[in-house]
């Protein structure tokens, strides 16, 4: 589309994307640990502050001041790796910011304005201000906080969507001052993939957040510590990790009628699916050859087709339908993250499901052995989100913005690539200093526990040494 | 061109933008500066109260730089494209910083060992430095220009040449400016020793202060005469180097009256103040090109069309009395000194 934004250099050019591309999609994949921790974390604080506020149980009061803390820290690292996110589009996007800049804008400015705003607001009052206002004051910051991260979820999947499926724009200008201008602000916000894109996130966050809650109690309760207050988490968290596993499968398919709708490309890679024009099958397990247009492993003969339009038979386009260079590239990389993502979704609601017909039984702390699946269960939504962004971002490709601006002719042209070499290894080991924190004070907050012992004080932030002093 | 009360809407973007950066340089500059000081306070329990001054704001101070950068970004895209990509190692710098701050004001409290804390001063300390130092490093190669040719692409060197003269030399003008509005802030969250300290340090950053605005000032005058261009054109204008410099004045002089709450305001206001000077100098150019100043990039060439900065418009009358109303709240909230308690760092 831009021959005029083709390097001479092949080969420099070349090495600049890859190391652009590697990483952003490094920085962004870390940074997407942590905003679904806060939200579905969020979501929890407020069921557990207004069942105190209502109960004035002071069971649900230890609970939301707990995990508070947690929430704290996953919030921390989501805002300073997210400022590093937004850098980045100008940093090393710059063709990119130029072409999407204007469409952006009224997401962005949204997105500043409503939601970081809001929840950076009544951050202050979640975390330091237990003692300082009314407890009634302090549900309604808590829901600020929850609602701000709602909302910021809203408009950068909005923005993303729009990368997918561009709508309410027009195109202005030519060459180099070609940019995507908006016409029609609500068609932009609910351009075809936003709505089922961003259900699909938020169950995916508050999936994320519940399952760290069931893990930290499962394993409390294993250990028989904290077993009441813990028996009470677990419940909660059950409750809403059941719901909104099963919703998943609802915004998931959403989602794929969709992306078959708008992306069919993308759909093709999805299932390894070539055939320009043929029934698809669906895989529950599988291997794509792209040289030999193969795929193998276990699949449902026609299953895609009767997935999208309740047929068997129906055709389905398949990637042969587009040239070459209009196809992503790493079809078997898109199809093995898609399926790991399915496959998580499937475990997750039949566990979910499993634990809950034993709640009902009245038999759920009674099996160890599902204690320990639900400890280690809370990596499952933590990977399902991430290799679901891979699948829909790497099925995107070779388009930054789907049918409009190449990803090769998007990075920034000012930037050598010793200088993204030189911030690629910064970020690694900037980052692995910030995982290692975050995971050894998760591991300290766990162990500490949710109950204010007497013999210590309880101090989240370098209270051992005032208790040394006295 | 369409306009709205008389002014063009790249020029309220242009407002808007300004208001934004002024908002986060007095925000996070009270807490760049407060921890740029960190390693002159000796004791644990001043160090400790230190940081706990800034701990509930730290963070949400910081998100206004989010909202201030994607203000930029949805504006003026060619001049955050531009900006970001040719100040590529200063910004991956502070990027650098910012997160190691964050690091430090987690960790030090973890654990009860003197090394550990020690260490964690150093690297929180050393943070908040660089990264007042760095916006006023990038302030200085915008106000001086860089090497933008065709197209809106960067030219020039790409590994220090953002580490010229003037540069450095705006960079200590705003490191000294944070530290002083810091070592104020500080003033209003403590007592006793601590606070005695602080009055002390509070002159020494006053000094730093005002020889390196001094010398930039002059360096500003005499070597880039692009930027008093405007001043000397409109004599009207004058009104506002007259008012910073009053701002200024006031400070040491409330300071020395012990009304810290009113020296604080002030110090606020130099900072807006010097950014409107800057935004006097230069408006309607952004980013002036040292190549041609037909490549110049201002407020009309790196727009966004007006149908976005009218929605956008609307967005921010719609959203800035909320803003204005719960960070009112948070502030009363945690207004008077530091108390520490179970919830502190």
């Amino acid at each position: 589309m831009f021959p005029f934004l083709l390097l001479k250099d092949k080969t420099l050019s070349m090495e600049t994307e890859i190391l652009a591309r590697i990483q952003f999609a490094f920085t962004v994949a870390f940074h997407y640990i942590y905003p679904p921790l806060s939200i579905g974390i969020g979501l929890l604080l407020v069921i557990f502050e207004s069942i105190y506020i209502r109960t004035k149980n002071e069971t649900y009061h230890k609970l939301a001041r707990f995990w508070t803390k947690i929430f704290a820290l996953t919030f921390g690292i989501g805002v300073v790796t997210g400022i590093v996110m937004e850098f980045e589009f100008g940093t090393n996007w710059a063709v990119y910011s130029r072409y999407v800049g204007d469409v952006f804008g009224s997401a962005l400015a949204a997105e500043g304005i409503f939601a970081f705003a809001l929840e950076s607001g009544f951050l202050g009052i979640l975390l330091f201000g237990w003692n300082r206002v009314k407890p009634w004051v302090h549900l309604v910051s808590t829901i600020g906080v929850f609602l701000g991260s709602m909302f910021s979820a809203i408009w950068i999947v909005v923005a993303n969507s729009w990368q997918q499926t561009p709508a309410g724009f027009h195109i202005v200008g030519e060459g180099m001052d070609a940019r995507a201008e908006i016409t029609d602000f609500w068609a932009m916000v609910f351009n075809p993939s936003s709505v089922d894109r961003l259900t699909h996130v938020w169950l995916g966050a508050f999936l994320a957040g519940a399952f760290l809650v069931l893990s930290v109690h499962a394993y409390y309760l294993i250990k028989g510590k904290y077993v009441e207050v813990s028996k009470k988490a677990f419940k909660i968290a059950l409750v809403v990790a059941t719901v909104f596993s099963l919703g998943q499968l609802f915004t998931g398919h959403q989602s794929a009628d969709g992306v078959a709708e708008n992306q069919p490309a993308k759909l093709a890679a999805l299932e390894g699916h070539f055939e320009a024009s043929a029934p698809a099958d669906m895989y529950i397990l599988g291997w794509v050859d792209k040289e030999n247009q193969e795929v193998s492993g276990i699949k449902v003969p026609g299953g895609l087709s009767f997935l999208l339009d309740y047929d068997f038979d129906a055709p389905v386009t398949g990637l042969n339908a587009f040239p070459e260079d209009e196809r992503p590239s790493q079809i078997n990389a898109v199809f093995q993250f898609y399926h790991i993502m399915v496959a998580i979704g499937m475990a997750l609601i039949f566990l979910t499901l499993f634990a809950s017909f034993l709640w009902w039984r009245g038999k759920l702390f009674d099996k160890k052995w599902l204690l320990w699946i639900f400890v280690f269960a809370v990596f499952l939504p933590q990977i399902a989100n991430q290799v679901g962004w891979f699948a829909a971002e790497m099925g995107r490709q070779p388009w930054v913005v789907y049918g409009l601006l190449r990803t090769n002719e998007a990075f920034s042209q000012a930037v050598s690539d010793n200088q993204i070499m030189f911030s690629l290894i910064l970020f690694f080991l900037v980052y692995a200093l910030l995982f290692a924190l975050f995971i050894y004070l998760l591991h300290k907050k766990i162990k500490h526990g949710p109950y204010e012992e007497s013999e210590s004080d309880d101090t989240p932030f370098g209270g051992t040494l005032t208790h040394m002093i006295n | 061109m369409e306009t709205f009360l008389g002014l063009d809407y790249p020029t309220w973007w242009f407002l808007v933008v300004g208001g934004l950066f002024s908002g986060y340089a007095i925000l996070d500059g009270f807490d760049f500066g407060a921890g740029a000081w960190h390693l002159f306070l000796k004791k644990e329990n001043s160090r400790r109260i230190a940081l706990n001054a800034v701990g509930p704001v730290w963070d949400g101070n910081e998100v206004w730089l989010v909202i201030g950068g994607g203000a930029l970004f949805a504006g003026f895209p060619v001049m955050y494209a531009t900006m970001f990509s040719s100040l590529y190692v200063p910004f991956m710098l502070f990027l650098l910083f910012i997160i190691f701050r964050a690091i430090s004001i987690e960790f030090r409290g973890k654990e009860p060992m003197l090394w550990w804390r020690k260490l964690w001063d150093v690297c929180y300390s050393i943070s908040s430095i660089m990264l007042a130092f760095l916006l006023g490093v990038v302030l200085g190669n915008v106000l001086q220009g860089i090497a933008i040719g065709e197209n809106y692409q960067y030219q020039g060197g790409v590994l220090f040449e953002f580490l010229n003269p003037y540069a450095l030399m705006t960079g200590f003008t705003t490191l000294s400016l944070f530290m002083a509005h810091g070592a104020i802030f500080l003033l209003l969250k403590t007592e006793g020793r601590l606070f005695a300290k602080l009055t002390r340090l509070l002159k020494r950053g006053m000094i730093f202060f005002m020889v390196s605005f001094a010398v930039t000032t002059l360096y500003t005058l005499i070597y880039i005469p692009h930027l008093s261009d405007d001043f000397k054109n409109n004599p009207s204008l004058f009104i506002i180097p007259l008012l910073t410099f009053l701002s200024i004045a006031n400070v040491p002089r409330l300071a020395e009256k012990r009304k810290y709450k009113w020296a604080f305001l002030f110090s606020s206001l130099t900072i807006a103040f010097l950014l409107v000077l800057v935004a006097v100098e230069l408006y309607p150019v952004l980013l002036r090109s040292t190549i041609d100043p037909m490549y110049n990039i201002d407020i009309y060439n790196a727009a966004s069309s007006t149908k976005s900065l009218q929605i956008m418009m609307v967005i921010v009358a719609i959203g800035t009395p909320l803003v204005l109303f719960y960070t009112i709240f948070v502030y009363k909230t945690f207004w008077g000194k530091v108390k520490l308690d179970e919830t502190s760092y």
